[in-house]
């Protein structure tokens, strides 16, 4: 594909809001997993909830955000969180400077989610009419439970009417759009496309993943040995993508795109990691590069025994022990929909300002994963960066990004 | 500098209320037979493994049954085939069930229900089914569901010179979500798109942004069908191409951008 430059990006999780402080905590090592106290969920579990906790960091937790009296209908965690993340580093002045240069026909949406607001439906099932069992009239079921809510939430934000598409294929959604946008810019369908991934905590997840035993009782520990589950997140992250013939040095560019299913389980993955192995070769092949081009991969890796010995072998099988990688799931959580997104502009950040993240929570990488694991953040330059996005479904998406030289 | 959204039609599938089969509905388009209220009848989803096919939902047989459909009218080995799947919503009994349960004390869900609620179950089980790892994408705009979809597939089609197959459909909530999100049924259309001509292909389409308002069906059954059930927002475009009409028909995306499908016959 013909690279496309990242114009603006930006990214809000449990390690807060905007790039300064994800670059801060990730090149320190800290971690945004707090013991889980969310709503009126009793888990033993960690998570990482966007929250006011970080003093002045976070300026204000997600549920203090106030949609436009005009998008009210709207109102839900999960679009108050997309708000909060449009607005900041910027991004959405630059999105409405590229409506300025295109038309508001000519700029698409493209956002991944795996639960949108499905916490509004949760919170709506305990408010049932007595007699009737009828869900309660303030209610909307378009515009925040259904998986398009927050796409067409953005779409109304900034008053486009062109292209636009969630995608929800669980926690590889938000690298997914990045796949899907490209395509109708190599096109020429759109001139630019906000790209980006929305999910926030609900019961739903929490206690599905604990149903599954995916859950850990600790801080996730991604790659390492004891290993023993995830810990949910929740993020928003966006990126606008533009062609771009002549890029300033510096500049991020999206390189390749690869997809894959593994036709394997609906959530288990293959176990010799065969989709994860496509999915990479094929971000490769779109980007015109071989396995010794990439400098860093940002992995799934989501701390569950069975995805970090897949992917592991995954990319030992392609990058054998030669590339340093890291996942930074143990900092954010496992943002699920948002996660391809989240992790997009994590190597944004890795690539701009010359630094490998670390992996917060783990210890002791585990032995039978043949990888060159990345314990510490370390300062590097970073030329060109992979990331991996893996769903329930066998659905796998991999992103290549490098820098302008 | 755009290049045109433009592909071959080489099979196609459907099923809804009363409309079992592409071949019933062609039928049913050209008026050589009135459409009869029924149910939607799901075939049995005989290519899963027993485990997956006990766990199969409705949506999952609607997707296996409409997307095979369209397979075997082209003749092309589904294992090969990309896949664009395209839902207004997912497994809406599931999602129900999930709520009422997290309602109540006991919020442990079963770990079954978890994986069919994801808005990409009915993709995953396809891959099981059929063995199929290429792409395989699932959208989702609301009633601009069906508009959505048939982009995304082009979009492979063209680009990716990748022979894609596209499955759009939509099922029903249990109340008290029905109330909220009326779809009356399970339905939904499916398209073998090619990037080439061959033998095996029935017309091209070509779809291009427009402002106009979406084509209407005379038929008041057919129209109530494409109103409320959004994958049926496709049915204008099959009217023509079971009557063998050329020419242009508009479609409902996303207002005020709708689709103009061009349509070109074999």
């Amino acid at each position: 594909m013909n690279p496309l430059l990242l114009s603006a990006y930006t990214v809000t999780t449990c390690l807060g809001r905007g790039l300064d402080a994800t670059r801060e905590a990730l090149r320190s090592g800290r971690s945004g997993l707090a013991p889980c106290a969310f709503e009126s969920v009793q888990l033993d579990t960690w998570i990482g909830e966007v929250a006011a906790s970080q003093g002045d960091v976070l300026r204000g937790a997600v549920d203090a955000e106030k949609l436009p009296e005009s998008l009210a209908k709207y109102d839900c965690r999960n679009n108050r969180l997309t708000q909060m993340g449009l607005e900041t580093d910027g991004f959405a002045d630059r999105v409405r400077e590229a409506i300025a240069r295109y038309g508001k026909t000519r700029v698409g949406v493209f956002l991944g989610t795996s639960t949108a607001g499905i916490l509004q439906t949760e919170l709506a099932y305990r408010r049932r009419d007595p007699e009737t069992g009828a869900l309660p009239e303030d209610f909307h079921y378009r515009t925040s439970h259904n998986s398009f809510s927050l796409v067409e939430f953005t779409r109304d934000y900034f008053g486009l009417e062109g292209m636009a598409m969630a995608i929800s294929t669980a926690c590889s959604s938000s690298a997914k759009v990045f796949a899907a946008a490209a395509r109708q810019l190599e096109l020429g369908t759109i001139d630019a496309a906000i790209v980006g991934g929305v999910d926030t905590l609900c019961l739903t997840t929490l206690y599905g993943f604990a149903s599954l035993q995916l859950t850990s009782a600790k801080p996730c520990r991604p790659y390492d040995a004891a290993r023993n589950g995830i810990s949910v997140g929740e993020g928003a992250a966006f990126a606008l993508l533009e062609r771009c013939d002549q890029p300033a040095p510096g500049s991020v560019l999206l390189l390749g795109t690869g997809e894959s299913s593994d036709a394997y389980h609906m959530s288990s993955p293959h176990p010799e990691g065969l989709g994860a192995k496509m999915a990479m070769a094929a971000a490769l092949r779109s980007a015109g590069l071989t396995a010794g081009d990439i400098d860093y991969i940002n992995l799934h890796g989501t701390s569950t025994p069975a995805n970090d010995a897949a992917e592991g072998k995954a990319v030992a099988a392609l990058f054998d022990k030669r590339v340093p990688c890291s996942s930074t799931k143990g900092a954010t959580g496992h943002t699920l929909g948002a996660a391809g997104a989240v992790e997009a502009v994590i190597c944004a950040l890795a690539l701009r300002h010359g630094f490998l993240p670390g992996s917060p929570g783990t210890e002791n990488v585990d032995p039978a994963i043949p990888v060159d694991y990345l314990l510490k953040s370390r300062d590097g330059k970073v030329s060109r960066a992979l990331t991996n996005s893996f769903g329930f479904g066998g659905s796998n998406c991999s992103l290549i990004l490098g820098v302008a030289p | 500098m755009s290049r045109p959204l433009t592909a071959w039609i080489e099979g196609i599938g459907f099923l809804a209320p009363g409309l079992p089969d592409w071949p019933t509905a062609r039928a049913v388009l050209r008026g050589e037979m009135p459409l009869t209220a029924t149910p939607s009848v799901l075939p049995a989803p005989s290519l899963l493994p027993p485990a997956e096919r006990r766990r199969a939902s409705r949506v999952v047989k609607l997707t296996l049954a409409i997307g095979l459909e369209a397979a075997a009218h082209a003749g092309a080995d589904t294992a090969k085939l990309a896949t664009v799947f395209s839902a207004s919503g997912a497994d809406g009994h599931n999602c129900h069930s999930i709520c009422e349960q997290l309602a109540t004390d006991d919020r442990q869900i079963s770990p079954t229900r978890f994986h069919n609620s994801v808005h990409n179950a009915a993709a995953g089980y396809w891959g099981i089914a059929t063995g199929a790892m290429a792409p395989c994408q699932v959208i989702c705009a609301y009633d601009g569901s069906f508009g959505a979809g048939l982009i995304d597939a082009l979009g492979q089609v063209v680009l990716d010179h990748q022979t894609t197959l596209l499955i759009a459909y939509d099922s029903e909530y249990p109340e008290p979500l029905f109330a909220k999100r009326p779809v009356p049924d399970v339905a939904g259309v499916s398209l073998l798109l090619t990037p080439e001509r061959s033998e095996r292909s029935l017309a091209s389409i070509t779809v291009t942004p427009s402002s106009v308002s979406a084509e209407s069906l005379a038929d008041a059954a057919l129209e109530a069908l494409r109103i409320s059930i959004p994958a049926l927002r496709a049915l204008p475009l099959l009217q023509k191409l079971a009557r063998g009409e050329a020419g242009e028909v508009c479609l409902d995306y996303l207002p005020p951008m709708q689709l103009k499908v061009d349509i070109r016959l074999c």
